[in-house]
């Protein structure tokens, strides 16, 4: 671990990183506020530019979803910043609410008047004795944190705040990132998003190794290649005979990897998720070497016809469970669908044609004989309006409708339009009351943005959904308009409000739940609009949710 | 009964049978500033400050008004009554209302620090102050006004750098009079919208002085703005109106640019986190200045400032009005789309 550097101690360092936590903090905020892909891109390249080595390491590691663990709570940075500011705690909720972000709450309430002389830090020193603190007591977290808060202004205090609490969001995808390193490094976008995936230790590593093309593991993944929703009409993608149609499945995107005896199973958020799917460890003895596989990872069985899929919600008991017992892998028994291959024998296929590469899958998974893992099906189609047809019966079978990819196509980086589209079924719709508001958070705080919505039943409200999206701006102002007029409580995060606004609840899937009152949950729930023609007593009944259940939920 | 009353028509003082910035039309108004939602319209008559009036003259045409300077008494009915200098925009005043030893200040909307152009805020001893708290949380205190001068100035200069405007997005009345100056160190090249512009023309002829700004004509030729400061109010933000302009950066002079999220919603290039109102500190320092015994808070956060006074000690209670919707106070419920 790094110690502190004092000026003097050892002539031949450096004695301060020129830029650091300042430029670091310059770069999120350029970053927060820009509203063009194209200086956001210059601002990225910039600070690759000019950025110490490390720094820009833990740029790459943070944007990728590699922070480190956190190493103290949100509630103790509170209580701290209580203490030093002086104020009640029903005061900071208040703002908390208001800004809708802990990090910044903090680093506005901290008055500038404490600030120390400044020592300029690097990112690195700050993210690294992060860590090393990680282990020690409250006193030696607090006496850190509160001597960071003294030396930075606002902006690097808010940066340093959201180091500690958790996600940059900030309006930078990781595609961006990679365009910018592209930029800098003069490699292809695809070859920084490959050699930045998989497993690397930010600590260990250096920005030119992490970018040299040495730097192979054997559980490296490819950049997922993702599909946007389909614009007008499939008709004008041209003869059908040119692409292939499979059903589109709402599991979690994942590729399974086996490279010298080992198995990797990588979830489309770069998680390595290999110990929580006992149901694939199989594969390490039955899957030849230098594979490397691409499907959904879905809750299901194997059947008469092939597999049958479960609902969505079954798969969540799975997640975010480090041991799975016995009982949850049998009542939530997960399968994978393989549709892509990526590697074969030790080799990147991803320049292959669509065709080709299926072909090869085809022959692969037929070879495993497994009840776990199975080919996605091709959908037979001699006409774009035949495949309506079929798309219509997606959801007997829990399909969220067909995705639709050219037989010529390459398997490309991130998302592209083009030659992969989904094509997604109709949702359900139900319409609902608007009963509690929440304020929103980022480029919503301050603003009533995330609304719990009821049915009827006889002369009750029963609520069961929430909904954060799908209103335009305009609306969602309308809306906090009427919830800051026309709610009962003053204080706290949750308004009761007036039952009055009628909203139009588009949703995925439906199944039962006991721990909704409603005894349902939803799937993907969103605003689809807002029925101003609609009054209260208009809307949908406990009933009506019930008969979807029975129709839709099993 | 309380020297002055909420009333559906607004605050009212029985004694000398006035009211102060009435929401409903009434026999006699007096005046804190001249922003839409404390000066209405249809009164009979108008009591307010010397600068205040031609305000006003353009807003509401011809009427009834009456003015005072700072410090000048009346007596209305009995009641005496004088104005303060608030330092929220030109004109602004608190107004002072005495009767049988009783003292009550309004404020109006009002901030701490001297801007150099709307007077230096009057810590006014009373009994009885009745405080806006449009910003009345801790997480809003301003950078010195110098400090933000600064930052603007910067960003015109980056705009120009990258050839393109700088559009600023400024309250028409007070906000546009603050900036004006430091633009003008920057460049001479400075162009208002109309609604702006008709406001510092009202002000000049008053006798103040600005520096030169160029009115924006409709149909006026692109070439025309080049390496531009244009000036212009938020009604204007993400308008058609705004393209003539391209290429440009839009960036918003407003409290509510504090917290980040705001800033991004708008979509804004840059956001200034300058406000003609009181931060959390400046409310309570003017709070405590006053030695009042009992405050009413009114339009902003008043329940959570009002909570916050009553815990520290100062008897305090919120007040429902139906001010704070000027352009400032009312931004957060408006978005543009």
């Amino acid at each position: 671990m790094d110690e502190i550097l004092t000026y003097g101690e050892d002539v031949n360092e450096a004695p301060m990183q020129v830029g650091g936590m300042s430029l670091f903090a310059e770069l999120i905020m350029s970053l927060g506020t820009s509203t063009k892909i194209n200086d956001k891109l210059e601002a990225l390249s910039n600070y690759f530019s000019v950025a110490g080595d490390k720094d820009k390491v833990w740029m790459i590691a943070i944007f990728s979803g590699r922070r480190p663990r956190r190493s103290v709570s949100a509630a103790l940075l509170q209580l701290w910043c209580l203490e030093l500011v002086n104020l009640p705690q029903w005061l900071f909720a208040e703002c908390y609410l208001t800004v809708g972000d802990l990090a910044e709450t903090i680093s506005l309430l901290i008055p500038p008047e404490i600030m120390a002389p400044k020592e300029e830090q690097s990112l690195h020193y700050y993210i690294e004795q992060l860590i090393a603190i990680d282990k020690q007591s409250e006193e030696v977290k607090k006496q850190f944190v509160i001597d960071a808060w003294r030396q930075m202004n606002q902006q690097e205090r808010f940066v340093f705040n959201k180091l500690i609490t958790g996600n940059f969001r900030i309006g930078v995808s990781q595609q961006l990132m990679v365009n910018a390193l592209s930029k800098v490094t003069e490699l292809p976008a695809a070859t920084v998003a490959h050699r930045i995936s998989g497993n690397w230790d930010p600590v260990m590593t250096t920005f030119s190794a992490l970018l040299h093309e040495s730097n192979t593991d054997d559980s490296k993944p490819y950049p997922f290649y993702l599909a946007y929703a389909i614009e007008g009409e499939p008709a004008e993608l041209g003869a059908p005979d040119e692409w292939q149609a499979e059903w589109k499945w709402d599991g979690i995107r994942g590729q399974i990897i086996r490279r010298n005896n080992e198995l990797f199973v990588w979830s489309r958020g770069e998680e390595l998720i290999t110990e929580k799917f006992p149901e694939y460890h199989f594969l390490k003895d039955k899957l030849p070497d230098g594979i490397v596989m691409d499907g959904e990872i879905i809750s299901g069985r194997q059947s008469d016809e092939g597999f049958l899929v479960l609902p969505f919600a079954n798969l969540q008991t799975r997640i975010g469970r480090k041991n799975i017992s016995k009982k949850q892998l049998q009542e939530a028994p997960v399968i994978f669908i393989a549709y892509d291959l990526l590697e074969y024998n030790h080799e990147d296929r991803r320049e292959k044609t669509m065709q080709e590469r299926r072909t090869q899958l085809e022959q692969i998974v037929a070879a495993l004989h497994s009840s776990t893992v199975f080919l996605s099906p091709l959908i037979q189609f001699n006409s774009w309006a035949e495949l309506a047809t079929t798309r219509e019966t997606a959801r007997l079978i829990n399909s969220e409708g067909v995705m639709l990819k050219r037989k010529s196509s390459i398997y490309q980086v991130g998302r592209k339009r083009g030659d992969w589209w989904k094509w997604k079924i109709d949702p359900l719709t139900i319409d609902a009351v608007m009963i509690y508001a929440q304020k929103g958070s980022g480029r919503r705080s301050n603003l009533y943005t995330d609304y719990t919505f009821a049915v009827k039943d006889g002369d009750k409200l029963v609520p069961f959904t929430k909904a954060y999206s799908g209103l335009t701006d305009k609306e969602f102002g309308e809306v906090d308009y009427f919830v800051k007029r026309n709610s009962l409580e003053k204080f706290g995060p949750v308004r009761t409000v007036k039952p009055e606004l009628v909203f139009e609840i588009a949703f995925e899937g439906i199944a039962a739940s006991n721990r909704h009152k409603s005894g349902v949950a939803l799937r993907f729930p969103r605003i689809s609009r807002w029925r101003k023609d609609k009054k209260p007593d208009e809307i949908n009944t406990l009933e009506d949710l019930k008969q979807m259940l029975e129709q839709y939920g099993k | 009964m309380a020297l002055i009353q909420f009333t559906d028509k607004g605050l009212y003082c029985a004694e000398g049978n006035f009211y102060i910035d009435p929401w409903q039309p009434v026999d006699k108004a007096v005046i804190t500033h001249a922003h839409s939602d404390h000066a209405r319209w249809g009164s009979k008559s108008y009591l307010c400050h010397t600068f205040t009036k031609p305000l006003l003259q353009q807003r509401l045409g011809d009427n009834n008004y009456e003015t005072l300077d700072w410090g000048q008494a009346v007596l209305i009915n009995g009641v005496k009554v004088s104005l303060h200098p608030a330092g929220h925009i030109i004109g602004s005043s608190q107004i002072r209302v005495e009767h049988n030893g009783e003292v009550w200040v309004v404020s109006g909307d009002y901030k701490t620090e001297n801007d150099g152009i709307s007077g230096e805020f009057e810590p006014v001893k009373c009994n009885t102050f009745i405080t806006e708290s449009t910003f009345g949380l801790p997480i809003y205190n301003w950078k010195k006004q110098a400090d933000i001068f600064i930052d603007i100035q910067n960003w015109i200069k980056d705009c120009f750098e990258k050839n393109t405007n700088g559009v600023i997005i400024a309250y028409s009345l007070g906000k546009a009079q603050r900036i004006i100056a430091p633009i003008a160190e920057v460049t001479s090249n400075i162009h208002a919208h109309g609604a702006v512009w008709n406001i510092f023309q009202t002000l000049k002829n008053t006798g103040f002085n600005f520096p030169d700004i160029k009115r924006i004509e409709i149909d006026a030729p692109k070439e025309k703005y080049k390496n531009a400061v244009i000036i212009a109010p938020p009604s204007a933000e993400a308008s058609l109106w705004m393209r003539r302009f391209t290429p440009f950066e839009v960036g918003v002079c407003s409290g509510w640019m504090q917290v980040r999220g705001n800033v991004r919603r708008r979509n804004i290039d840059a956001g200034f986190a300058l406000s003609d109102h009181a931060d959390w500190n400046g409310l309570l320092q003017a709070i405590e200045a006053t030695g009042a015994s009992k405050v009413f808070v009114t339009h902003g956060f008043q329940s959570a400032f009002s909570r916050y006074l009553n815990e520290k000690g100062i008897e305090a209670a919120e007040v429902k009005t139906e001010f704070g919707n000027d352009e400032e106070a009312s931004e957060e419920l408006k978005i543009e789309s």
